[in-house]
């Protein structure tokens, strides 16, 4: 049977099991829209601004091991989106993008609303395609979600040409896709992880670091089972955290700029590390050339070869899916029967408890202004610690980063790579249609929010219980935090004046909004989002201490055991 | 140092831009860069010269292979090799000037393929350092114009670039 473009899409589509699309219509999309109208397998959301769409699809995937999907229109349609795209390719986010484009035959010629949309987004998609003839869309959109999920997974674009829509062939979508350009490695070398079986059952201060690449390839387990296992410390990164329960005594905190004192000096000191889907980025080993002073020895997992001795010499390489090299490492430290020495071990424990026992994320909190950090302990007591964290970025990313302890993967949501403020109310948005029972809390601030805010109008219209968890200090929170430490103080445009009354604009849009100011009332009012408004969104605007900063901290450029820790301790 | 890099591409509508993209956006350099079809014309065949130390020539590997639409990639300079590059020269040839150009074209084993009254289109192939000399050994007040081609490669005896 022959079907137009735009049939193909939902057939496409559906043949993926996707069950919602974050969109937004306009000129070029019509006909896709059109189809979407004419069956209910598939839900629309729609959002406010593109760049909703696609952090709200992100976030899709993010919480789920679906993928999200999203679908905009040419011009603005995509440019809206670029934001929403390279903040999922920094984090390798499998997600399919959906754009619309101008007739084929009108490209190239400044139509309305043309955009060179393959252009624009190259740098910052796994790989994107324009659809040039209607017999091809069927195999390019299998292509898309093979791509996107597979190898190191990312955000993958298909642009299609509105004459693409309406045009007709036969439909048949194909149940596998082979591309001779691109085979990604799943199992480890064997003799490397033999290697690195080894070593690690030599070392003396033994350490294990993971990233994202553990949460997005689901082998929390697994990394779980091997850390226990061995007995040693763990530490994560931002993206990481949740892979390795953070109520562990073996889990030393995040690591790196704001990482905890234990996990940065142990992460600085160990002679046998193992790193697992993480990237030595500049936010977490600070400066390569100090960090490479002390000698170790460093075992990187990672699916990615170019993650591999990019920013730090590697000793044993594993290119490979990490839950099939955890598999082998596992079968392999089972079948040597060898148990790391005991008493280097417990020498180096000693010494990680030391370093523990200073209480680096200790605050002073007093009777009459509440702390940020004291807002996120509460929210992990009320919730349970069960909740799904969305976050903007800035201060209340890294407090709650922090002090909200992770136990499972994929309940801590942020923008890591890119650091994209507006992230966090679409994500939010995006978990719960990924989850729909979920609890679910998105921590900001009142210069954060105010990026996305139009999204109320979205939660309104499919009734979202998200809460928004505002940390409002007035301020840029983590520019000014740097101005303090590194501008002499100099506050320029870092203080938000004219800010809305926060409650006032939660009503507009048809929520609850509450306001607290004193230490007293946050508890009772996080219990009264939480369960009395349980199936509401509640927009909590907490006046906090507005000149708390973030510690420890490693300053830009400094050594990772140079951290600055807050100043009455 | 520097490092010729062969590459096997899909060769499709915007293949070439995704390379040169992922160069500009790292940062890494291009000296020179020439692509055309292979004997099988879904396939493009890249070759490009670029300068940096082993660890950035390592990532540009890297990078390289991770690009969807690239099935191959080898750093010829790792081992023995053939490298040519053509080039164009027009020059003035009048007087004395005329039977000189020609000696020293047939010196670097060149032709001239284009003659008016007054100039001289030499064609030139051969390793980047003959050109050079070439250029340097002619009166350089006489070239009117240059293009050169860029360098491609192969690798010697049983090294083979295929799919």
């Amino acid at each position: 049977m022959q079907l137009t473009g735009a049939e193909i899409v939902i057939r496409c589509l559906q043949e993926e099991k996707v069950e919602h699309v974050f969109g937004y219509p306009g000129g070029s999309v019509l006909f896709i829209y059109d189809e979407f109208f004419k069956q209910d397998q598939i839900k629309h959301i729609l959002v406010r601004h593109e760049q909703a769409a696609v952090h709200a699809a992100d976030a899709y995937s993010r919480s789920s091991n679906k993928i999200g999907v999203c679908l905009v229109t040419s011009g603005p349609g995509v440019t809206n989106a670029v934001t929403g795209i390279a903040t999922a390719y920094m984090d390798s986010i499998p997600m399919v993008v959906l754009t619309g484009q101008v007739p084929t035959q009108y490209i190239g010629q400044d139509a309305f609303q043309e955009a060179d949309t393959v252009g624009i987004t190259r740098p910052c998609v796994k790989h994107n395609f324009l659809v040039k003839d209607v017999k091809d869309l069927a195999v390019t959109i299998k292509k898309a979600f093979y791509l996107a999920k597979t190898g190191r997974p990312g955000p993958v674009l298909v642009d299609i040409p509105k004459d693409i829509t309406a045009q007709k062939c036969d439909f048949h979508y194909p149940k596998t896709v082979s591309m001779r350009s691109y085979n990604p490695v799943v199992k480890g070398h064997t003799g490397q992880i033999k290697k690195a079986v080894q070593l690690l059952l030599e070392a003396k201060r033994p350490m294990i670091y993971t990233g994202g690449g553990v949460i997005l390839s689901d082998a929390a387990d697994k990394l779980t089972k091997l850390t226990r296992q061995l007995g040693y410390p763990i530490t994560q990164t931002l993206m990481g955290l949740g892979a390795y329960p953070a109520t562990d005594k073996q889990f030393l905190g995040m690591l790196g700029m704001h990482g905890t004192y234990e996990a940065n000096m142990a992460m600085q000191e160990c002679d046998v590390l193992l790193a697992v889907g993480a990237r030595f980025d500049d936010r977490v080993i600070g400066n390569p050339d100090h960090f490479a002073r002390n000698p170790r020895k460093i075992i990187h997992v990672d699916i990615d070869p170019s993650s591999i001795s990019k920013r730090v010499r590697v000793d044993v390489p594993i290119v490979g899916n990490v839950p099939d090299v955890l598999d082998e490492i596992l079968k392999q430290i089972e079948a040597t029967d060898g148990k790391p020495e005991a008493k280097p071990l417990a020498a180096w424990w000693k010494q990680i408890e030391e370093w523990r026992s200073i209480n680096c994320l200790k605050y002073k909190m007093g009777k009459d202004v509440i702390q940020p950090q004291y807002v996120i302990e509460k929210l992990y007591e009320v919730t349970g610690g069960d909740a799904f964290v969305t976050s903007d970025v800035g201060q209340h990313q890294m407090f709650a980063a922090q002090y909200y302890k992770f136990d499972k993967p994929r309940r801590w949501i942020n923008s890591g790579g890119l650091g994209t403020m507006g992230f966090g109310l679409p994500a939010a948005m995006g978990v719960r249609f990924a989850n729909p029972k979920a609890q679910i809390a998105c921590v900001t601030g009142e210069a954060s929010i105010q990026m996305c805010i139009q999204e109320l109008s979205t939660c309104k219209q499919f009734r979202l219980p998200v809460k928004i968890i505002n940390l409002n200090n007035g301020y840029l929170g983590m520019v000014r935090q740097w101005q303090q430490m590194f501008h002499g103080n100099r506050y320029a445009e870092s203080y938000v004046d004219a800010l809305p009354d926060f409650v006032k604009l939660a009503e507009a849009y048809g929520h609850v909004g509450i306001k607290v100011e004193k230490p007293a009332d946050v508890e009772p009012a996080l219990r009264e989002a939480f369960v009395k408004h349980k199936n509401e969104l509640v927009f909590l605007d907490f006046i906090i201490n507005p000149e708390a900063n973030v510690f420890p901290m490693v300053a830009a450029g400094k050594g990772l055991s140079e951290m600055i820790l807050a100043e009455d301790l | 140092m520097r490092h010729i890099i062969s590459i096997l591409i899909e060769n499709e509508a915007g293949a070439l831009s995704r390379v040169s993209g992922l160069f500009s956006a790292r940062g890494y350099n291009i000296e020179s860069l020439t692509v055309a079809p292979t004997e099988d014309p879904s396939l493009s065949r890249m070759t490009i010269v670029s300068v940096g130390s082993e660890d950035i020539i390592e990532q540009i590997t890297k990078q390289l292979n991770k690009l969807i639409d690239i099935v191959k990639v080898v750093d010829l300079s790792e081992s023995a090799h053939v490298e040519r590059e053509l080039m164009l020269v027009k020059v003035r040839a009048t007087g004395k000037d005329r039977e000189e150009m020609k000696r020293v074209a047939d010196i670097f084993r060149g032709h001239i393929v284009d003659v008016t009254e007054s100039s001289y289109v030499i064609e030139l192939t051969g390793n980047t350092s003959k050109l050079d000399s070439f250029l340097k050994a002619i009166d350089t007040s006489l070239i009117l114009e240059t293009v050169r081609t860029g360098v491609c490669g192969i690798g010697r005896g049983d090294r083979i670039l295929k799919v």
